[in-house]
């Protein structure tokens, strides 16, 4: 049998387009969902997992072979894959879905992927965010993990990659504490905020990265169908909070404390 | 209805967030069944805890060293065969770290869509459809979103502060069934280890009262020796801002937000944060909010119900004597 060469990593890192994080989100007047027309930029969960591609291939340097991102949306979408081809990934892929279709379902996404895997045989580790800060879903990683049979580790603080021996330890952030796990490549990392802070792409990676190929698909070239399983049946505003009221001194706030039954222990 | 709910346990203890799945299960008004997998040390102890759970009609148990401190992909063909062979018609669980990794993955496996971090539900028996809310856009919208019958099996994951915790009775009154582990082949991944951020404190996610700091709070120690002297007056918690963690100040189980812990004790409060809507998103359903913070500016004070414009570090100190005093 041959010896097992060292392994070269090619990395695929899914990234969505989602209304910027710092936008005040206002509710339709149709109650279907919020006003799109904001600005939007790439979801800081993703801004994360493509930083830790760039950055794994920093450290290992040619061990890395090749960095793709790809997103699924509308033509906009697009300078999403720009970003992050700025920030240092090497090629695109555009999934394109028309401007009018409903967004994508977290499983939908995973089956394009997934597909995508399929005709790409050689991706190895797929890095994307824990969540989309728009739904809150949280779920794509794990399900792409599942159909694709692969090791899976949610919610990475720290990524160490062994090339040699194929496996990647994680730390992971869980509820009360944190766990490392070991796992073997294939494998989907989905990561947390304190992975890494992602860096700004400088003026002439941003010129660099137009000139970086960029393929496009539709879903059908994929066989997928990104029809929504789920119905959403309305949007509405959250029931507002009424607050504002102040005191002026620690004294006035003991008594407001006290007020409402709150006391040392 | 038929409910599989997917309980979770520290050493047999059931943990809270799993107790408020069961009671989101039992509102779907039809069976409900909880499935508790241990390792062979908290076995006896997680199953007499479980079977008395009001509401349980029926518990399924397995034991096998890989389940103490499992991965998922140890336990996904397990869940995958009890919903194979049955006719579940949902799976419910809390919204902790490890039913989010392994739900998504199940379903997906089943081809079921899921329903992330519910605040609530109803199930339609004449037509076999569930509608919930969720928030989404980290609370800036709630979202009403409806499972149909063309969905077999409806997974569900469970905003804890949003049920409350099912009681438990003081005999068993669920039926008992014993489950083989299954086994899952060459598992690829391993658990190596877990680190528990101890403290003698309530629990952050189910505390009645919290204290929370953001990064005026200069260093860990500052944090400490500011905050612990407060909340162990009033006997709360300790929260943090994503500020305060990001910098080193506070552990990371202690971030309240829309990454972090949600949630909505009976008192919050906030001392120098400013209220960025991603920490707004993990609070504002408490009940009562402070906000202590110099800046007369800061959005917080919009949903505070009482504000103090001040020094955290005059304000805390003579609030932590005069509540002393005050007892």
């Amino acid at each position: 049998m041959r010896p097992t060469s060292a392994r070269f990593l090619n990395i695929l890192v899914p990234v969505k387009r989602a209304v910027d994080y710092a936008v005040k989100i206002r509710v339709n007047s149709q109650q279907t969902g919020v006003d799109l027309n904001v600005k939007h930029s790439m979801n800081p969960f993703d801004e994360i997992a493509v930083e830790e591609a760039v950055r794994i291939r920093e450290r290992i340097k040619d061990e890395v072979k090749s960095i793709r991102a790809v997103t699924i949306g509308p033509s906009k979408s697009l300078d999403t894959l720009r970003t992050a081809l700025a920030m240092g990934a090497d090629s695109a892929i555009h999934v394109e879905v028309p401007e009018s279709a409903p967004a994508p379902e977290p499983l939908g996404v995973a089956k394009t992927i997934r597909a995508l895997v399929e005709k790409n045989k050689e991706i190895d580790l797929i890095i994307l965010g824990k969540q989309a800060i728009d739904d809150d879903a949280g779920q794509t990683g794990q399900m792409l993990a599942g159909l694709l049979g692969w090791s899976q580790a949610t919610f990475a603080s720290k990524v160490d990659v062994d090339t040699k021996n194929n496996v990647v330890t994680v730390l992971r952030e869980i509820d009360g504490g944190s766990e490392e796990i070991k796992c073997k490549l294939p494998l989907v990392i989905t990561t947390d905020l304190r992975l890494n802070e992602p860096r700004y792409a400088s003026l002439p990676n941003i010129m660099k990265a137009k000139k970086k190929p960029v393929e496009k698909l539709k879903p059908e070239d994929l066989g997928v169908d990104l029809t929504p399983m789920l119905e959403t049946i309305k949007v509405a505003e959250p029931p507002k909070r009424v607050g504002g009221g102040k005191v002026e001194s620690v004294e006035e706030l003991v008594g407001k404390l006290k007020d409402a039954g709150f006391t040392a222990v | 209805p038929n409910a599989l709910v997917f309980l979770e346990h520290r050493n047999g203890v059931l943990d809270s967030s799993s107790l408020s799945a069961l009671t989101a299960a039992t509102q779907l008004g039809g069976q409900v069944t909880g499935l508790i997998l241990s390792g062979p040390e908290s076995s006896a102890t997680a199953i007499e805890n479980a079977s008395k759970l009001k509401g349980l009609n029926k518990l399924i148990h397995s034991t096998a060293d890989t389940y103490k401190s499992p991965v998922v992909e140890a336990v996904t063909p397990l869940l995958k065969q009890v919903l194979s062979d049955s006719t579940y018609t949902h799976v419910v669980s809390a919204t902790s770290s490890f039913a989010k990794s392994l739900l998504p993955r199940v379903a997906a496996l089943l081809d079921a869509p899921q329903i992330s971090d519910i605040t609530s539900v109803e199930h339609d028996a004449s037509s076999n459809a569930t509608t919930f809310t969720r928030p989404i856009y980290a609370g800036n919208a709630i979202a009403t979103v409806k499972a149909s019958s063309s969905i077999p099996i409806k997974f569900f994951t469970v905003r804890s502060t949003s049920f409350a915790a099912a009681l438990s009775a003081d005999v068993a009154e669920a039926s008992l069934e014993t489950l083989e582990p299954v086994s899952a082949g060459d598992v690829p991944t391993e658990h190596l280890k877990t680190s528990l951020t101890k403290s003698d404190r309530p629990e952050l996610g189910t505390a009645s009262r919290i204290v929370s700091g953001g990064r005026p709070l200069k260093d860990a120690k500052t944090f400490e020796d500011t905050l612990y002297p407060l909340a162990d007056v009033l006997g709360a918690a300790v929260g943090a801002s994503r500020a305060a963690v990001d910098a080193g100040y506070a552990d990371n189980s202690l971030q309240v937000g829309q990454t972090g812990k949600v949630v909505a004790p009976e008192l919050y409060m906030a001392f120098g944060i400013s209220g960025a809507i991603q920490h707004l998103a993990g609070m504002k359903d408490s009940k009562l909010i402070v906000a202590v913070n110099k800046d007369p500016e800061a959005p917080i004070f919009q949903i505070a119900d009482v504000g103090l414009v001040g020094d955290l570090y005059q304000v805390i100190p003579e609030l932590t004597e005069k509540l002393k005093a005050s007892k």
